[in-house]
C-alpha cells in the first residue's frame, strides 16, 4: 500500500492548505494521520490516486515523499489490534507508527502499519492468517 | 633568503629598542582624562608619520617580494618590482589582497619568515570550513602587546587597573592580544576567557575588576544577569569596557553605559591584519584611531577597487608595515567605513574610522565568530543537498547573539519517520556547530519558505537592531 507523506511546518492553517490542494484535484482520502514535534509535523495519507497525490502536491511546491505501509485487517473487538502487534513483535518486526482507516467494513478495523522489514512482515502476518490488503481492496470500500 | 635573514634580525632590534622608549601618559583636559601609551607615536606629527610609513612601506614591500613567493607573483604579475614602490602615494600600484588568497595558500603559504622564527598562531573561521592562519613573530607579539596596550589605554586602563578578559582565549585572538596588552601596561589581569557569566559576575564583584573587555552584546549579557541575580552597579569596581569583535550601534553603548555605569569604547581588528589592535576610540568616541605608524588605511570602492576620495564610505583596505611574520598588503577587509584626518580633541594625530557600517559580503559576526552563508552551504551539500536552499537568521536575545539556520527540506532529505527528521536535524547541528564553534539552533522549514530574488539568493537576515 502507498502512503503520502508530507512535510509541513507546525504553524497555523498549514494542513488546510494541502487539504485544499487534494480537495481541487479530487483525490479522495481513506486514512490520515500527522506526527508533530514542537517545529515540524509530517502529514501521512492514503489516497484513492497515489500517483495523481504525488504529482499535484509537489506541483503545489510541497516536500512529498511516498513509503510502502502494511494495511492490516483486524477484528473489530478487545484484542484484534493486541495479536497482530504480538505476532509482528514475536517476529522481531519493529513497528515505526500506526495508524487507522477513516471508512471500514463492519465489525472489522483497518489498520496501517509502518514497518521496519515490509517483507518479512508480511510473510509472517500471511503464515498467522492475518489478511492484509492491498489498493484494490481499500478502493472497492 | 640569508640576505634577508640577517636584515630581518637587524630591523628587529632597532624596533625593540625603540618599544623601551615608551611612556604611558596621563592628563585630564576638559574634564576628559587623556591618557596615551605611545605619545610619541600616537600624536605624531602628519608629515612625519607619513615619512615613517613611506620608510615602512618600502621596506614591507621589498621583504614580500623577496620572502613570499605569492607577493612577488603578483606584483610579477602587474610589472611590479619593489623599486617602483617609493612611498605612501605608490600604494594604490600594489594588488589587492583578500582572504581568498590566503586561503589558497593555506596555511603557511603567505608567511613571510621562515616557521621557525614564528612564535605564534592563531586562526580565523574561512568560508569552506578551513580557517584563515596567521603567524606571530616575536617581534610581532611585541608590536601587538604595544598597539593593546594603547588600545587598552585609550579606553581608560592604567597599571592600576584590575582587567577582566572576558573574550574567547585559543586560536581567536580576542583573549590573547587583550591580555598580551594589558600585562604590557601592568594593570592586573583575570585570564577568565568567555562564558560562566555568574561566574564571570562573582569574580566582578569579589576581585574588584576595573575595566571589563569583550563582546559588547556579552557586556549587555552580564549587565542584565546581574539584574536577576539582584546585584547592583554600585557592588563593582567596574569602570571601563572595551569592547569590539563585533559590531554594534551608538545605542547599545548608552545601554551599556547606563547599566553598567561605565564609560565604553569601541575597539576594532581582525586577525588577518594582527587581531584586536587595528584601531581604537578615545575618550571622545568619535571614530576609531587606526594606528598608522603601523598601519595604512585605505578606503576604496568595493566593486570597482578604485581609491575613493578622504571622507567617501567604502571598503576599508589596510596594509601593515611592520608586522614580520604574515605582513598583509593592501588587505581587504571587506568592513564598511570611512576615514576622517581631521585632528581628533584627544590630540592623537592618527585618521579616524567611523564605526564600522556594514560588511561588503554577506560575512556576519555573531558572538564574535565570523559566519560566512558558504560555510552552511558546503555543510549541506556534503549531507546530501545538491542545490541547498538555506537562510541564516541572527537575532539578539537576552543580549546574546543567537544564530538560527533555516533549512528547506527537500524530497531528498525527507522522511515519513520522524525520528528520521530529529536525527538530521542533529546532524545539520552538529555538523554547524563543530565547523563554526558556535552553538545554532537549526530549523527544518517547508520549500519556498525562503525567500528567492533575482540573482543572488538572501542568505541572511539580521534581526538585531544595531
Amino acid at each position: 500500500m502507498i502512503q503520502i507523506s508530507v512535510f509541513l511546518e507546525n504553524k497555523k492553517g498549514k494542513l488546510a492548505e494541502v487539504t485544499k490542494v487534494l480537495a481541487e484535484h479530487n483525490i479522495d482520502m481513506c486514512a490520515i494521520s500527522i506526527a508533530d514535534t514542537t517545529n515540524f509535523g509530517i502529514l501521512r495519507i492514503i489516497v484513492n490516486n497515489p500517483e495523481k497525490a504525488l504529482e499535484v502536491l509537489r506541483e503545489a511546491g510541497y516536500t512529498v515523499n511516498t513509503t510502502e505501509v502494511l494495511a492490516v485487517e483486524v477484528p473489530d473487538r478487545p484484542g484484534g489490534l493486541h495479536r497482530v502487534l504480538d505476532i509482528l513483535s514475536k517476529g522481531d518486526i519493529s513497528v515505526e507508527y500506526l495508524y487507522s482507516f477513516v471508512r471500514r467494513p463492519a465489525e472489522r478495523a483497518l489498520i496501517l502499519f509502518k514497518v521496519d522489514d515490509l517483507k518479512a512482515a508480511k510473510e509472517i502476518l500471511k503464515r498467522e492468517n492475518v489478511s492484509v490488503l492491498t489498493e484494490d481492496d481499500v478502493n472497492g470500500l | 633568503m640569508m640576505a634577508n635573514k640577517k636584515h630581518h634580525k637587524s630591523w628587529l632590534k632597532n624596533e625593540e629598542a625603540k618599544s623601551s622608549r615608551n611612556r604611558s601618559y596621563y592628563g585630564i583636559k576638559e574634564g576628559v582624562v587623556e591618557m596615551y601609551w605611545d605619545k610619541a607615536h600616537e600624536c605624531m606629527d602628519r608629515q612625519q608619520l607619513k615619512e615613517l610609513q613611506s620608510r615602512r612601506l618600502v621596506e614591507t614591500v621589498r621583504r614580500v617580494y623577496h620572502n613570499v613567493p605569492y607577493y612577488r607573483q603578483r606584483m610579477q604579475e602587474m610589472g611590479l618590482v619593489p623599486e617602483d614602490i617609493n612611498g605612501v602615494e605608490d600604494l594604490h600600484k600594489l594588488p589587492f589582497t583578500t582572504k581568498q588568497d590566503l586561503r589558497d595558500n593555506y596555511p603557511y603559504g603567505t608567511f613571510a619568515v621562515p616557521l621557525s622564527e614564528i612564535v605564534r598562531i592563531h586562526a580565523s573561521s574561512g568560508t569552506t570550513g578551513k580557517p584563515t592562519v596567521v603567524g606571530y613573530t616575536r617581534k610581532d607579539i611585541i608590536t601587538w602587546s604595544e598597539l593593546m596596550a594603547r588600545t587598552l589605554v585609550c579606553g581608560g586602563t592604567t597599571r592600576d587597573s584590575v582587567i577582566q578578559i572576558a573574550y574567547g582565549y585559543g586560536l581567536f585572538t580576542g583573549g590573547l592580544g587583550v591580555h598580551y596588552g594589558a600585562e604590557r601596561i601592568g594593570a592586573s589581569v583575570i585570564p577568565v576567557s568567555g562564558g560562566n557569566t555568574k561566574r564571570q559576575i562573582m569574580i566582578m564583584k569579589d576581585f574588584g575588576t576595573t575595566v571589563l573587555a569583550c563582546t559588547p552584546s556579552y557586556a549587555l549579557h552580564i549587565a542584565e544577569t546581574m539584574e536577576e541575580m539582584g546585584i547592583k552597579k554600585e557592588e563593582l569596581k567596574l569602570q571601563y569596557g572595551i569592547f569590539g569583535a563585533e559590531p554594534w550601534s551608538e545605542g547599545m553603548r548608552r545601554e551599556i553605559e547606563s547599566k553598567l555605569q561605565i564609560s565604553a569604547i569601541d575597539i576594532y581588528g581582525l586577525s588577518e591584519v594582527i587581531g584586536p589592535g587595528v584601531a581604537s576610540e578615545c575618550q571622545y568616541k568619535c571614530g576609531l584611531h587606526i594606528f598608522e605608524d603601523h598601519f595604512i588605511p585605505e578606503i576604496v570602492d568595493p566593486e570597482t577597487g578604485e581609491v575613493l576620495p578622504e571622507g567617501e564610505e567604502g571598503e576599508l583596505v589596510i596594509t601593515t608595515i611592520t608586522k614580520e611574520g604574515l605582513p598583509v598588503i593592501r588587505y581587504r577587509t571587506r568592513d564598511i567605513s570611512a576615514l576622517n584626518y581631521e585632528p581628533c580633541k584627544c590630540g592623537r594625530t592618527h585618521v579616524r574610522m567611523k564605526k564600522v557600517l556594514g560588511r561588503t559580503d554577506d560575512m556576519i559576526v555573531v558572538r564574535g565568530v565570523n559566519v560566512f552563508p558558504s560555510q552552511i552551504e558546503s555543510i549541506l551539500m556534503e549531507i546530501g543537498e545538491t542545490e541547498p536552499h538555506y537562510l541564516l537568521v541572527v537575532d539578539r536575545v537576552n543580549n546574546l547573539d543567537v544564530l538560527e539556520v533555516w533549512v528547506e527540506v527537500s524530497n531528498r532529505l525527507f522522511s515519513d519517520e520522524v525520528r528520521k527528521l530529529e536525527e538530521l536535524n542533529r546532524r545539520i547541528t552538529n555538523e554547524i556547530q563543530s565547523t563554526l564553534g558556535l552553538s545554532v539552533k537549526v530549523k527544518l522549514v517547508e520549500p519556498k519558505t525562503i525567500e528567492r530574488s533575482e540573482g543572488k539568493a538572501k542568505r541572511v537576515i539580521d534581526r538585531r537592531k544595531l
